[in-house]
């Protein structure tokens, strides 16, 4: 089973929230920018890929459970996405990485999103 | 959430909890001029291990089983209490928290700390990591108590409450075009139908149409109510907003179609999912909708029969 702890070092992701457990297992990833469309097919416990900072990424992970929320492209999160997150307790994870290669190299770690 | 619950719990207690609620009240204490071969006896009778000194009423000292150990070693004889006891007392206040008191074992690493009343300094009893820990799990038994016969009460409501007719109503309020609160709404209600004992899938999908009904009022109305009710085997999330309408309820019902701004979609929203996820993960969805005036999505979940729809 992976967790967090072994996903962050292999992509090299900086958690931007401190506030999270490293040891939360993640059973599948999902990418995309629309929220509802994350509400609708994400699973828990799935580690989810972004391109959108604001503070409503927050309640969906927390509405679906999700193990954490990686924001792509070299953004950075709103201030008030941050401390949600942190509030929430949901890991909040950078890289310069496009979703493309992100989603590829979780893939080749084993992770699905089926 | 959930993560490190049983550590923030405890902690949660040393705050809360205060000295007076956990410090043994029936304190042991001894004369400045008792002979310590008294102490011994004292000690062992009450089986204690330390015991304040006290001079007419005033805390002058505080002497343990240590402080005799030492003076045995040294080989003295007939000493009296003044003559080995420590003379600066650490005490602490027994309106504290306790976790000034967890703070003070670490610190001192003494066995035990005399309480006084922080308004007249008398003393008002003893504390020892033993007393910390009892306190501890007393509380924590209180709480967990508590806690199953609220859960019980939750998950035998329907049982229990005997009427002709039974209606619990949830109401929040939405602002509309409020971005910085939006989905608050949702969040409150799935904790309160979490607390309130109803099964985790049931929860988990009245979220989710309930997130997405907030939502919609807070993207294209001025705001308006989101209601959950409690039937006996219903639970009902209503939707009322006093919005521009829907023109063509179908059009909206599809999915992919949306009317939301760039500046919307910019956020994440406005898949045109939202109307679709609510039909998607309750049981039963009607919209009724006059332009201009408003619209109102009423949704029934059923809780008997949980495979109805997933």
């Amino acid at each position: 089973m992976l967790k967090l702890k072994d996903i962050i070092p292999e992509l090299e992701l900086k958690p931007a929230s401190q506030n999270f457990d490293s040891n939360h297992e993640v059973t599948g990833g999902y990418a995309s920018d629309l929220l509802s469309d994350v509400i609708a097919n994400a699973e828990k416990n799935y580690l989810w890929i972004t391109l959108q900072t604001h503070e409503n990424i927050i309640a969906v992970a927390v509405l679906k459970e999700l193990a954490g929320i990686i924001l792509i492209n070299d953004r950075e999160p709103d201030p008030n996405t941050l401390s949600k997150a942190e509030k929430e307790g949901i890991a909040l994870l950078l890289t310069p990485l496009p979703a493309f290669e992100v989603v590829g190299r979780l893939y080749q770690m084993g992770l699905r999103g089926l | 959430m959930e993560k490190n619950n049983s550590i923030s719990k405890l902690q949660e207690l040393a705050y809360e909890l205060k000295i007076r609620d956990i410090m043994t009240t029936r304190v042991t204490t001894v004369l400045p001029t008792q002979n310590i071969k008294d102490l011994r006896k004292i000690m062992h009778d009450s089986s204690i291990s330390g015991t304040p000194v006290m001079e007419n009423g005033k805390l002058i000292g505080i002497i343990s089983i240590e402080d005799f150990i030492r003076s045995l070693v040294r080989g003295e004889n007939n000493k009296t209490v003044q003559d080995i006891m420590t003379h600066h007392v650490e005490t602490l206040c027994a309106d504290e928290p306790v976790i000034h008191a967890v703070a003070k074992f670490e610190k001192f690493g003494y066995g035990r700390f005399p309480i006084v009343e922080r308004k007249t300094g008398e003393l008002a009893g003893i504390i020892t990591k033993s007393d910390i820990i009892k306190g501890m799990l007393r509380k924590l038994e209180i709480d967990y108590r508590e806690e199953e016969i609220h859960r019980y009460r939750a998950s035998h409501l329907f049982e229990d409450v005997v009427a002709d007719h039974i209606n619990l109503t949830l109401e929040y309020n939405v602002q509309g075009q409020n971005f910085h609160h939006a989905g608050e709404a949702s969040s409150r209600l799935k904790k309160t139908l979490q607390r309130m004992g109803l099964p985790l899938e049931i929860v988990r999908r009245a979220a989710i149409a309930s997130y997405e009904i907030e939502m919609n009022i807070v993207i294209y109305t001025n705001g308006g109510k989101l209601t959950a009710s409690l039937l006996p085997g219903i639970l009902s999330i209503t939707a009322v907003d006093k919005g521009p309408g829907i023109p063509d309820i179908q059009q909206a019902m599809q999915p992919g179609f949306s009317t939301a701004t760039t500046t919307i979609r910019e956020m994440g929203f406005g898949a045109g999912m939202g109307l679709p996820n609510v039909k998607k993960y309750t049981d039963d969805m009607q919209i009724t909708s006059t332009l201009g005036k408003g619209t109102e999505i009423i949704t029934k979940i059923y809780l008997k029969d949980q495979n109805a729809q997933t």
